[in-house]
């Protein structure tokens, strides 16, 4: 626990109205508009990079948008640097950088005239140019924004966040519509940034990004942290996983395992916290059968076999217990919280 | 792009020795340069966007021939008013239609829906900064054409100095301040930027056949005169015919200034109300 804390989080609920007052349009639920954010409380160390992860509509957006001071949270308390990102922005402003989800520049400008621009509204900002090249837009300043493609747009945008030489950096989704090569490169300019002391806190949709960028993480679902920790203490509770193909003239009983498996037609797949010991025993009885593996697969836990887990487990307990709420639509994780569509 | 571009060189020299006092940080007070860099930017867009710029800048001009046909078919017997004092403000009238409020409610809604307006509330421009700077290039428009058609008018059409050059600065200024904040507060209510020209409607319509702009209201029946006194740039054409025909009494003009005010102020307190800062979704 060394430093202070750049960015606190505490019981934040955020509500969307139903019908005009609010930015987006809510479910129209029993008592009106549609609840974001739902009690979520953390907090970003000086220096950490922190992500936000969730499906769409899990209330990340919603949830940065508060940190970012662009909407009052309706409930609980959010700190920037100290100080209330809504009501004393004059103070937060100068000394944060952000990233929207997507980037609003008008299309008939240049790149290098809305660094301009940028830079002229941004106190001891940057050379306009020199925030273009370190995203390696250096060479696209005459262009009108309107001929970028995404990624171009995308880089442009982390040029803004990064002009006025941010002490707290917040970056919603910042390498969609990237190539691989510019999420690469925007990785590397986070990690740069952290070891020179910015604090992040970032959304992404890439699972491997933030298992390699983030000290610590978050992930939400249903407008609730539902999974918290480093990548490491997230993924070290999941099983790893071996899958292969049953040997023809084979079944299932016969497998030597002594963990339970999962066989779904001629596919088994096998769930294990001791995945040497497990992997041995079944190769050693292929050999001393003299079948073949079709398809065999072994690998630990990663992220994203986390997150689904920890998603759908989220999505279950959510969806119960609350008779008020209706039935749930049909499923998944790609629930949409701006347009409410639930049921 | 080529990642090797810059990518690698030092980014954020003072990340870590940046914990001292808020830089800025005075709330509640305008920003010059951040009004000026803001503006720049605005009239860049307004000089690139042809159709907006022929509203704002050749429509006026052209709207004035027709102006002063259906001035000079209007009975002006016995109104006190001339060809010429009646054609002037009518321009002004023009120009703060044209080039000052279509103009404008076209600016807001579309950096609305290009996101631009909630891209800038992140920085540090505050609210007003941000709407004002937006305003200016089209003001400053509106004020250059004001000066080049009322000094061309007055020469062509004989009319000569104002004799109330107050009133005529009075009308100006409160027609710029109204119709900018009335900009802002249909832009509120216009959803998409192809509804702006729709929503622009109402007021361009009442303004044109209620408000004096073709025809003085000292031709209309009296009842519909009264009620017509009341629509928002009737004021301001009363103020800006008196600085020539000098006909508002110290009444009047009082009167003229609250009615303007009223509706400036109506328009403001929309603003607040109302104002969308992202698109509906």
């Amino acid at each position: 626990m060394e430093g202070m804390d750049a960015i606190e989080v505490e019981g934040l609920r955020r509500r969307y109205e139903a019908a005009d007052g609010g930015t987006r349009r809510g479910n129209g639920g029993s008592q009106g508009g549609f609840e974001a954010v739902r009690d979520v409380s953390f907090s970003v160390r000086e220096g950490e990079i922190f992500a936000l992860l969730g499906t769409n509509g899990a209330g990340k957006t919603s949830t940065v948008e508060v940190l970012e001071g662009l909407a009052r949270p309706t409930a609980g308390t959010v700190r920037v640097l100290g100080f209330d990102p809504f009501t004393e922005r004059s103070y937060v402003r100068p000394r944060t950088g952000v990233m929207l989800q997507e980037g609003g520049f008008p299309s008939e400008l240049t790149v290098e005239e809305t660094a301009t621009m940028w830079a002229g509204v941004t106190s001891e900002a940057r050379p306009p140019r020199e925030a273009l090249e370190i995203v390696g837009l250096g060479a696209r300043t005459q262009v009108r924004v309107k001929q970028l493609s995404g990624g171009e747009r995308r880089r442009l945008d982390l040029a803004l966040a990064l002009i006025g030489r941010p002490e707290v950096l917040f970056l919603d989704e910042p390498t969609t519509g990237m190539d691989p090569e510019g999420r690469r490169d925007t990785a590397e300019l986070v990690r740069q940034l952290r070891a020179e002391g910015t604090t992040v806190l970032l959304t992404t949709h890439y699972l491997e990004e933030a298992e390699q960028l983030a000290d610590r993480l978050a992930i939400m679902q249903a407008g609730r942290i539902v999974g918290s920790g480093t990548p490491e203490q997230v993924v070290a509770e999941r099983p790893s996983r071996i899958t292969f193909r049953l040997p023809p003239g084979t079944e299932a009983r016969e497998l030597p395992l002594t963990v339970q498996a999962a066989v779904e037609g001629r596919r088994v797949s096998v769930r294990t916290h001791d995945l040497q010991p497990v992997l041995t025993e079944l190769l050693v009885w292929a050999r001393e059968a003299g079948v073949t593996l079709e398809n065999l697969q072994a690998r630990s836990a990663s992220l994203e076999e986390a997150f689904l887990e920890i998603a759908q487990a989220g999505n279950r307990r959510d969806g119960e217990p609350k008779g008020s709420k209706g039935p749930k639509g049909p499923k998944g994780p790609r629930r949409n919280a701006w347009t409410g569509a639930k049921a | 792009m080529d990642g090797g571009e810059g990518m690698s060189t030092t980014i954020n020299d003072g990340g870590t020795a940046r914990t001292g006092p808020p830089r800025d940080g005075r709330p509640g007070r305008l920003s010059l340069r951040r009004i000026r860099a803001l503006a720049r930017a605005e009239l860049t867009l307004l000089v690139r966007n042809r159709s907006a710029l022929f509203v704002a800048l050749l429509l006026p001009v052209c709207l004035t021939a027709s102006l002063k046909a259906s001035v000079e078919q209007a009975d002006l017997s016995g109104t006190g008013i001339s060809v010429g004092t009646a054609v002037l403000p009518g321009m002004v009238g023009m120009v703060l239609m044209f080039a000052v409020y279509s103009t404008l409610v076209g600016v807001y809604v579309a950096r609305r829906e290009e996101l631009v307006l909630k891209r800038l509330r992140t920085g540090e421009a505050d609210d007003l900064e941000i709407l004002g700077a937006a305003a200016l290039p089209a003001l400053a428009i509106g004020l250059a054409q004001s000066v080049v058609l009322l000094t061309g008018g007055a020469l062509l059409l004989d009319v000569g100095a104002p004799g109330r050059p107050d009133l005529l600065l009075a009308g100006v200024v409160l027609g710029m301040a109204m119709m900018t904040l009335l900009a802002a507060a249909s832009a509120a209510l216009t959803r998409t930027t192809e509804l702006a020209q729709l929503t622009t409607l109402p007021l361009m319509l009442v303004t044109f056949i209620g408000s004096g702009v073709f025809v003085p209201l000292e031709v209309f029946p009296d009842r519909l005169a009264d009620f017509c006194r009341l629509l928002p740039m009737t004021p301001i054409m009363d103020l800006l015919r008196s600085a020539w025909t000098e006909q508002l009494s110290g009444l009047g003009t009082l009167r003229s200034l609250a009615i303007a005010v009223g509706w400036t102020l109506l328009a403001a307190w929309t603003v607040r109300k109302r104002f969308r800062w992202e698109p509906r979704r």
